[in-house]
C-alpha cells in the first residue's frame, strides 16, 4: 500500500513537472541570434516618457555614399512635376504617421505603444530614421517581405505535394532579406537553382510548376510567365496562344518596337526546357529542346532560347539558364531595374508608381522617378535596403494625406499627397492584434503569445478574405469584410476587458487620468495623438460612466472599426 | 419568419416517401415513380422567381464508378453493382439509392474530361470553367450569375456553405462577389450576431460615424467614402443584413425534425437543406461541399462513407425542390473536381483521374433523364491512351457554357478584367444534348 502511495506521488511529480516545463516553454520566447535594441526599463510604457537619453543607438549605414543625392534629385523631379501640374502639396505627415506607414509597409502591422514610446525620447527629427534602421534589422520585416515575394515568385498556390515546399522556399527570402543579399544575387539563385527543392529551398521556383504540363517536370510555360511578371514588370501571358493583336504587348529593338509575338513567349519559356526533374538529384541542367506548335501550325517547331527584347545584352557562352539570369540583371537592363524599384515603390506605398506593378510596357513612359532610383539601385549593387532608405527619405513618403486643400485623385497621382490605399488582410489582422499589446509583438514575444497571433490571424484572413496574388488592386470593402470587423471574435477579443493580455485593461490600470488613457488608447490602435476633441469627447464619456472599463472596450472596438484603421493614409 | 408553416405537412411527406421508397439494390419501382421516369413534370415554376443554381461539390473526386458510371464486375468495376432508376434505362451505383429514384429531375453527363489532376488546380478549373491562370482570378459560375443582374435577397446572394481550402471567388469582377461562407448549418451564422446589447451597440455606431469617420473624412480626399473607402455604406448594408429576417433562412433547426432527418444527421446535409431556404428568401447561388472522396486507400469503403451523406441529401434536395415548386428556377449541379482512375493502386485505391467522370445536372433548363457520353468498360480500356475511352467526351468549359445558357446568362459576352484584358465569361460550347429544348 505504501508503495502503491509512492507510486502515485511520483507519477504526480513527474506530471507536475512536464507541466511546469511546457508551460515555461510556451511562456519563454524565441530568442533572436541578432541582439534586440535596448529598452530604458526605467520609463514606463503607458504614460508618456521624458525626453531622457535616447534608446536608439545610431546605426553607421552600409552603402550610404550618395543616398542624399538620390534623394534630393527625387526630390527635384516630383517637384518639377508638381510645379508643371500646378499641384498643391500636402504638408508634411506627422512622424507617427509617417512610421505607422513603416511599420505596415514592413512589418505587416501597425506600431506598439512600446515603439511610439521609444521614439518619443528621441529628437523628432530622428524618429522617422531610427524607426527605419530598426525594422530593417528586425525579423518581422525579413519574415513579411519573405512572404510578401513568395507570392510574387511562386504565387499563393500551395503546389505540387511532393515536389514543392512552399515554407522552405519563404524562410529562404527571409533569410535573403536578413543578410541583406543583392537582389541580383537573389534572381540569379532562382533562374538558375539546381538541386533538391528540400534542400536548396531557391529550386522551388522551378518545381512549384511541376505537375501542370503533361510530363511531371517544371513547367517551362509557367516560368516563362512568371519571369516576365515577376522579373521584367511585364505581362505577356496572353502571347503564350497568340500574336499580341490589342495593342498590349510590344517587344522588340528599342528604337523600333513591334508587336509582341507568340515566338517571344515561347522563345523565353525555351530557356527553362533544360531544368529537369531527376529523381533524388532533383533538378539538373540536362538537355532538352522545347517544342510548340504555334497557333496555325501543323506540326511543333524546336523552339530556340531568346530573350524579348535587348538581345544583345545577353551572353553568348554559358548554359540557358545562366545567360537568361546574366540578361535578367545586366546593369543595362533598365526594364528589369524599374520592375523591381516600382515593386519596392508598392510596398511602401500601398501603390506602384506606374498603372500596374507588372505591367510596365516597354514604351511606357514613366514618372522620371523610377528611372532615378533605377539608376541608382543598379549603381549601387541591387542594395534593397538603400533603395528603401532613399524612398523613405523622399518627400512624397513622408506628405500628409490630408491638406488644406480640396484633395482629388489628380493629387494623388501626381503624389503630393499621400494616397489613401486598403490596407491588406493579413496587415488589418497584425494590427488588431498588435493594438491590443502594449509591448511589440514579435519572436521575442512568448510562444503562447506568438501561437495566438498564429492561430488568430490565419482565421481572421480566412473569414475576410486573402487578396491573393493581386497584391496592389484596390477592391471594394464587401460586407463579409464589415462583419468580420463589427461581430467578429479578433475585434472583440482584442478589444475586451482582458486584465492578462489586453492593452486596454492595462491602460484603465496604469493611465493616470482619463485623458492620458484615450491618449493611450489612440497610440495603440491608430498609431497617433487624438485631437482635442477626439480626447474631450471620449475622456468624458469614460469619466461619466459608472463601467469605465466597458467603456474603453467601446473605445477600442470604435477605433479599430474605423476607416482609419484600416487604410493606410 | 418561421417557414414551418409554409411546408406540406409532415404526414403528406411520409405517404410520398413511403410511394417512392425503394429497398436498396432492388429493381422493383413503385407506379408513381415509373410515371415519373417516363414522363414530364405538368408544374410550372414561377415565372417572377429569379433564376438560381446550387451546386453540390464533392470535393476530392467522387470516383465515377461508385456513383454515377458503374462499371458493375470486371477489373475496373469495384465493389459496386448497378440499380435502376426513375430515369428509364438508366443505372447508377448501389451507393445511391434514394438519388436513384431522383434521377428522373435531371441528366447525367459521363464523358467530362479535364486537363486539370491536382487538386487545388482542378476545383478552381471545375468552380469557374477555366484553367487556373497567374494573371488573374477568374470568377466562380455563382459569382457570374450575380453579376449578371441585381435581383435577389437582402443577405448575400452567394453563399458557400462549408467551402473548404477553396470558397467561390468573385475574382476579376470583385471581392463583392465572394461567396458568403457559413459552415454547419447548426451553428449560428458567423458574424451576424451583436455581441452586445442593442442599446451598446448603437452607441458604439454613433459614436464610429459621428466621432472616428468624422474625422478621418477630414481633409482628405474628396467624397473618400463614397468613392474609395466605402465604409459608411458597407457598414450600413452591414446592419441591414444583421436585422434582416431572412437570416432565418440559414436556420435548418426550425424545419420539422423528420424533414431535417430526411436530409441525413450530417452537416452536408443541414446544407442542402440550408440551401433550398436561401434559394427560396432570393438567394441566387448556393455552394455545398462535401469532402471524403480522395480515396488512395481503401477506396470502396471511403466511397460509400461519402456516398452515405450524400444519396439522402441529395435525394432530397431534388425531391424537395419539386415539391415547392422550385425545380424550374433552379439548376443542380452534383459533381467534383476529377473522377478516379479505373484501374486500383496497391493500396486498394483510386487514384486522380481527369479523363472521363461524371457530373449530374437536374432542374432548370436540363433535359430529364436523359445520360450523355460514356467510358470504356473493362474491355475497352487501355491505360495508355486513356482519352480514347470516351465517347462524346466534354470539357469543363463546356460544362460551365451549359450551366450558364440554362441561368440565362450570355456566356460568350466579353468581360473587361482590371487590367483591360477582354475575356469571354466562358471559352465553351453548351453541351444541346442535356438542353431541354422543350
Amino acid at each position: 500500500m505504501f508503495r502503491r502511495i509512492l507510486k502515485n506521488m511520483g507519477r504526480l511529480a513527474c506530471l507536475f513537472v512536464v507541466g511546469l516545463l511546457t508551460f515555461g516553454y510556451l511562456a519563454s520566447g524565441l530568442k533572436d541570434e541578432r541582439p534586440p535594441a535596448k529598452v530604458d526599463p526605467k520609463v514606463s510604457i503607458v504614460s508618456a516618457s521624458s525626453k531622457s537619453s535616447p534608446a536608439i543607438v545610431s546605426v553607421k549605414l552600409e552603402n550610404a555614399e550618395g543616398s542624399q543625392d538620390c534623394v534630393e534629385q527625387l526630390d527635384n523631379a516630383f517637384e518639377r512635376r508638381w510645379a508643371d501640374d500646378l499641384s498643391d502639396v500636402a504638408p508634411p505627415a506627422d512622424w507617427t504617421t509617417v512610421c505607422r506607414r513603416l511599420s505596415l509597409a514592413m512589418a505587416g502591422s501597425g506600431m506598439s505603444l512600446e515603439e511610439i514610446r521609444e521614439l518619443e525620447l528621441l529628437d523628432t527629427d530622428q524618429r522617422v530614421k531610427s524607426h527605419l534602421e530598426k525594422l530593417l534589422r528586425n525579423p518581422r520585416f525579413h519574415d513579411y517581405w519573405g512572404e510578401r515575394f513568395t507570392r510574387v515568385f511562386v504565387g499563393t498556390e500551395d503546389g505540387p505535394f511532393i515536389t514543392f515546399r512552399r515554407r522552405r522556399f519563404r524562410h529562404w527570402l527571409s533569410d535573403a532579406f536578413a543578410q541583406n543579399r543583392p537582389y541580383d544575387q537573389l534572381v540569379r539563385n532562382l533562374v538558375t537553382a539546381q538541386g533538391l527543392w528540400t534542400d536548396r529551398p531557391e529550386v522551388n521556383f522551378l518545381t512549384v510548376t511541376v505537375g501542370t504540363n503533361e510530363e511531371g517536370q517544371p513547367d517551362p510555360i509557367r516560368l516563362a510567365g512568371r519571369t516576365a511578371r515577376a522579373f521584367l514588370g511585364m505581362r505577356i501571358d496572353c502571347l503564350q496562344c497568340h500574336d499580341d493583336f490589342l495593342g498590349n504587348v510590344s517587344l522588340g529593338p528599342s528604337d523600333n518596337l513591334r508587336g509582341g509575338q507568340q515566338t517571344d513567349f515561347h522563345s523565353l519559356a525555351a530557356f527553362y526546357s533544360t531544368a529537369r526533374l531527376n529523381g533524388l538529384q532533383g533538378i539538373r541542367q540536362e538537355s532538352h529542346p522545347y517544342e510548340y506548335r504555334f497557333l496555325n501550325d501543323d506540326e511543333t517547331s524546336t523552339v530556340e532560347p531568346k530573350v524579348p527584347f535587348a538581345p544583345e545584352l545577353m551572353p553568348t557562352e554559358g548554359q540557358p539558364r545562366e545567360r537568361l539570369a546574366a540578361w535578367l540583371v545586366h546593369p543595362e537592363n533598365k526594364q528589369s531595374a524599374r520592375a523591381i524599384v516600382n515593386r519596392v515603390w508598392a510596398l511602401m506605398f500601398g501603390r506602384p508608381l506606374t498603372d500596374g506593378v507588372d505591367n510596365i510596357p516597354l514604351d511606357a513612359i514613366v514618372h522620371p522617378a523610377l528611372d532615378l532610383l533605377a539608376s541608382d539601385f543598379v549603381d549601387h549593387g541591387y542594395d534593397l535596403r538603400r533603395l528603401i532608405r532613399i524612398i523613405v527619405a523622399s518627400r512624397p513618403f513622408k506628405l500628409a494625406s490630408a491638406a488644406d486643400f480640396e484633395v482629388t485623385e489628380r493629387h494623388e497621382k501626381q503624389w503630393s499627397v499621400f494616397p489613401l490605399t486598403r490596407l491588406r488582410p493579413e496587415q488589418v489582422a497584425g494590427s488588431v492584434i498588435q493594438s491590443a499589446r502594449v509591448k511589440t509583438v514579435d519572436r521575442e514575444s512568448s510562444l503562447l503569445i506568438q501561437l495566438m497571433k498564429y492561430g488568430s490571424s490565419n482565421d481572421f484572413v480566412s473569414q475576410y478574405g486573402d487578396s491573393g496574388q493581386d497584391e496592389f488592386i484596390q477592391g471594394n470593402v464587401t460586407i463579409t469584410q464589415r462583419l468580420v470587423m463589427l461581430n467578429g471574435e479578433l475585434v472583440d477579443g482584442h478589444s475586451g476587458n482582458n486584465t492578462v493580455f489586453n492593452a486596454g485593461a492595462h491602460i484603465m490600470m496604469f493611465a493616470k487620468n482619463d485623458e492620458a488613457a484615450i491618449e493611450a488608447a489612440y497610440l495603440c490602435v491608430l498609431n497617433r495623438y487624438p485631437d482635442d476633441e477626439e480626447r474631450s469627447a471620449f475622456a468624458t464619456k469614460l469619466g461619466e460612466a459608472k463601467n469605465r472599463e466597458a467603456v474603453m472596450t467601446d473605445i477600442y472596438w470604435v477605433l479599430l472599426n474605423s476607416s482609419e484603421m484600416t487604410w493606410n493614409h | 419568419m418561421n417557414l414551418r408553416n409554409a411546408l406540406c405537412s409532415p404526414s403528406a411527406h411520409l405517404s410520398r416517401r413511403n410511394l417512392l421508397t425503394t429497398a436498396s439494390g432492388s429493381l422493383f419501382l413503385s407506379p408513381l415513380a415509373k410515371i415519373l421516369a417516363a414522363g414530364e413534370s405538368t408544374k410550372s415554376g414561377d415565372p417572377s422567381r429569379p433564376l438560381s443554381i446550387i451546386l453540390l461539390w464533392l470535393e476530392g473526386g467522387a470516383s465515377q464508378f461508385e456513383t454515377f458510371d458503374p462499371h458493375p464486375g470486371g477489373k475496373i468495376g469495384g465493389e459496386v453493382r448497378a440499380i435502376a432508376t426513375s430515369a428509364g434505362g438508366i443505372e447508377i451505383a448501389d451507393t445511391l439509392p434514394q438519388l436513384a429514384e431522383q434521377l428522373h429531375h435531371g441528366s447525367l453527363i459521363r464523358s467530362v474530361t479535364s486537363k486539370e489532376g491536382d487538386h487545388e488546380r482542378a476545383v478552381y478549373n471545375i468552380k469557374t470553367g477555366y484553367r487556373p491562370d497567374p494573371t488573374l482570378i477568374h470568377p466562380s459560375i455563382g459569382a457570374i450569375v450575380c453579376h449578371n443582374d441585381d435581383i435577389g435577397s437582402d443577405i448575400p446572394r452567394h453563399v458557400s456553405i462549408m467551402p473548404g481550402n477553396s470558397p467561390a471567388r468573385g475574382g476579376y469582377l470583385g471581392a463583392k462577389y465572394d461567396a458568403f461562407k457559413i459552415y454547419d448549418p447548426a451553428n449560428p451564422v458567423p458574424d451576424v450576431a451583436k455581441r452586445v446589447d442593442q442599446q451598446r451597440y448603437d452607441e458604439r455606431i454613433g459614436d464610429l460615424m459621428n466621432i472616428a469617420e468624422k474625422k478621418f473624412s477630414r481633409r482628405r480626399l474628396i467624397n473618400a467614402d463614397a468613392q474609395r473607402t466605402l465604409h459608411a455604406a458597407t457598414t450600413q448594408r452591414a446592419l441591414t443584413m444583421m436585422s434582416s429576417d431572412q437570416l432565418n433562412a440559414f436556420d435548418v433547426m426550425q424545419e420539422f425534425r423528420d424533414v431535417r432527418d430526411g436530409f441525413g444527421d450530417t452537416p452536408f446535409g443541414r446544407g442542402c437543406l440550408a440551401a433550398i431556404r436561401l434559394i427560396e428568401v432570393g438567394v441566387r447561388c448556393v455552394e455545398v461541399t462535401l469532402g471524403g472522396w480522395d480515396s488512395h486507400i481503401n477506396n470502396h469503403s471511403l466511397q460509400s462513407a461519402a456516398c452515405g451523406s450524400l444519396d439522402p441529401a441529395a435525394a432530397s434536395l431534388l425531391r424537395m425542390l419539386a415539391e415547392r415548386d422550385l425545380l424550374k428556377t433552379t439548376l443542380v449541379v452534383i459533381g467534383g473536381e476529377f473522377g478516379r482512375t479505373p484501374e486500383f493502386n496497391p493500396a486498394g485505391g483510386r487514384d486522380h483521374w481527369p479523363h472521363g467522370f461524371s457530373m449530374m445536372l437536374a432542374g432548370c433548363g436540363i433535359r430529364k433523364g436523359h445520360v450523355h457520353g460514356a467510358t470504356a468498360g473493362d474491355a475497352d480500356y487501355d491505360s495508355e491512351k486513356p482519352a480514347s475511352g470516351v465517347s462524346d467526351p466534354v470539357t469543363v468549359s463546356d460544362l460551365h457554357a451549359t450551366m450558364l445558357k440554362t441561368m440565362g446568362v450570355d456566356f460568350h459576352k466579353q468581360l473587361e478584367t482590371p487590367i483591360g484584358r477582354p475575356m469571354f465569361i466562358s471559352e465553351g460550347k453548351p453541351i444541346d444534348a442535356v438542353l431541354d429544348h422543350a
